[in-house]
């Protein structure tokens, strides 16, 4: 197993900087706009881009929620392992909200597919925009694109995108891992 | 640890105390699930459920029913009062007629103990035990215990009394053996001709004060008289068994404590709880019926992940 480097903490730290510009310029005050942080590994790059707008941009009322796709998927009983779920915790309504989904790496789409659905069990949304550090080119199942993208990566289904964040695995950093 | 050790819900004496976190940490999902502005999920989409009723039932099979529902599984119903059965059919026939229609999993309910378990043996799907005679009701154990755990955030040394008709009840035991699974202290109290000759062996302490019953517990679950189970009579009359077993506000407001109060339903008001009793804070009773739609779908659910396709 080798591993490469796609991004060091510094690259990232710019990325979530301008990601973070990019949604301002789009959504201003963000009264109307609300973060979806997609669960499981889509929560951490959610929480660093409120904690960016929040403090190095000043805006107050970001609302951050996390949404669990589990019982959405279209793999469930097709898998070695079982599926595992996580919390949802959305606080505030979403109809006739702007949502943000947040994922760290848009790979075949499925599970953006699965997040749509399950938004629809919370109301009506006016739309939905995606939001996604690392997008693996070339291996869409769906056609879904994301709206603001951190890097975009060529990738063989063989490998895998690694991303580790400060608060879960110590460090900063995307990985290439290839078997 | 993920998974369920076992492919059928047959008695909670089945489970581990692994398989009861799990249940209880997949429920607390589904609970946040039923509470959305839209309460379902697609998850159980591509599985079948029949829920074979051979004794009658309200709110079980509305709770199992639901559950499916909300998990999108294909239903079908069927109870034993509109049924071959009358006719002479076997259970065995019954059930693989159903299942010859592509039926994935079994929800029964059988007046005789054991019903699930024999099933399991001769018939190529998931079976549930949603009640066999005075055997197991384990799904109502476990949103007994959930509804502990949601109260009093843990059940494990938690002490609790199972109040009423113990010898004719599958809630008594598998409440019995899901408690003290995870580590909790039960006692049993009622009247002596209703308590099982050998349930001490099960680790359970007999009590026949209510008074002083309720005095060491944390939480009361009051039992129904299973008037329909009873050939012989076991008590005098319904007003002595009142005045013995049942419990009052004023008997509540003589503890030193608050507390809680469960009944799994139907509740003959005035028998053995009455109704300030039944509407009051102390009581869970509605948490207990709120909280067995989340259980039922985490068992079907958990059950269902273990189906081969």
């Amino acid at each position: 197993m080798s591993q490469k480097t796609l991004l060091s903490a510094k690259e990232i730290g710019i990325i979530l900087h301008r990601l973070a510009c990019q949604l301002i310029e789009n959504h201003t005050d963000f009264k109307d706009t609300v973060l979806i942080g997609v669960q499981p590994r889509g929560v951490y790059l959610a929480n660093r881009i409120k904690q960016i707008l929040v403090e190095d941009y000043q805006l107050t009322d970001v609302k951050l929620g996390y949404l669990d796709i589990t019982f959405y998927r279209d793999d469930f009983r097709r898998g070695e392992k079982p599926l595992e779920a996580n919390k949802t915790h959305i606080d505030f309504v979403v109809e006739d909200k702007r949502v943000v989904f947040i994922d760290d790496v848009l790979y075949t789409g499925r599970s953006i597919r699965a997040a749509l659905t399950a938004m629809q069990s919370f109301g009506r949304p006016l739309e939905i925009e995606l939001l996604t550090l690392i997008d693996r080119r070339f291996s869409r199942h769906l056609p879904i694109q994301p709206d603001y993208r951190g890097r975009q990566v060529d990738v063989i289904n063989q490998e895998k995108v690694k991303v580790n964040w400060i608060e879960n695995e110590g460090e900063d950093a995307v990985y290439l891992v290839s078997k | 640890m993920s998974e369920l050790s076992v492919n059928h819900l047959l008695g909670i004496k089945y489970l581990n105390k692994e398989d009861i976190n799990l249940i209880f940490e997949t429920a607390d999902h589904f609970k946040e699930v039923i509470n959305r502005p839209i309460k379902k999920v697609p998850s159980l989409r591509d599985i079948t459920i029949a829920n074979l009723f051979f004794e009658n039932s309200t709110r079980t099979r509305l709770s199992f029913e639901l559950a499916e529902k909300r998990l999108s599984a294909d239903v079908i119903n069927f109870s034993a009062a509109s049924s071959s059965v009358k006719k002479g059919e076997t259970l065995i026939d019954t059930v693989n007629n159903i299942l010859s229609m592509k039926v994935d999993m079994v929800v029964m309910r059988h007046p005789n103990p054991g019903a699930g378990v024999f099933l399991s043996k001769h018939v190529d799907a998931s079976i549930v035990n949603a009640g066999d005679g005075a055997h197991e009701h384990p799904t109502q154990a476990l949103l007994d215990s959930y509804s502990i755990r949601e109260r009093l955030r843990e059940v494990g040394g938690k002490k609790i009394v199972i109040v009423g008709d113990i010898l004719h009840s599958r809630v008594a035991l598998s409440n019995i053996f899901a408690l003290k699974l995870q580590g909790a202290e039960v006692k049993v109290c009622g009247p002596k001709t209703l308590i099982p000759k050998y349930i001490d062996k099960l680790g359970v302490k007999v009590e026949t004060d209510l008074k002083k019953a309720l005095e060491w517990c944390d939480v009361a679950n009051m039992l129904r008289v299973q008037n329909e189970r009873m050939e012989i009579s076991y008590f005098p009359t319904t007003r002595e068994y009142t005045q013995q077993f049942g419990v009052n506000k004023k008997l509540l407001d003589s503890l030193d404590k608050e507390i809680v109060i469960m009944h799994p339903g139907p509740i003959n008001r005035g028998v053995e709880i009455t109704s300030d009793v039944a509407d009051s804070k102390q009581a869970i009773i509605l948490d207990q019926v709120q909280n067995g739609v989340a259980v039922r779908m985490a068992v079907i659910y958990l059950l269902a992940s273990k189906i081969k396709r």
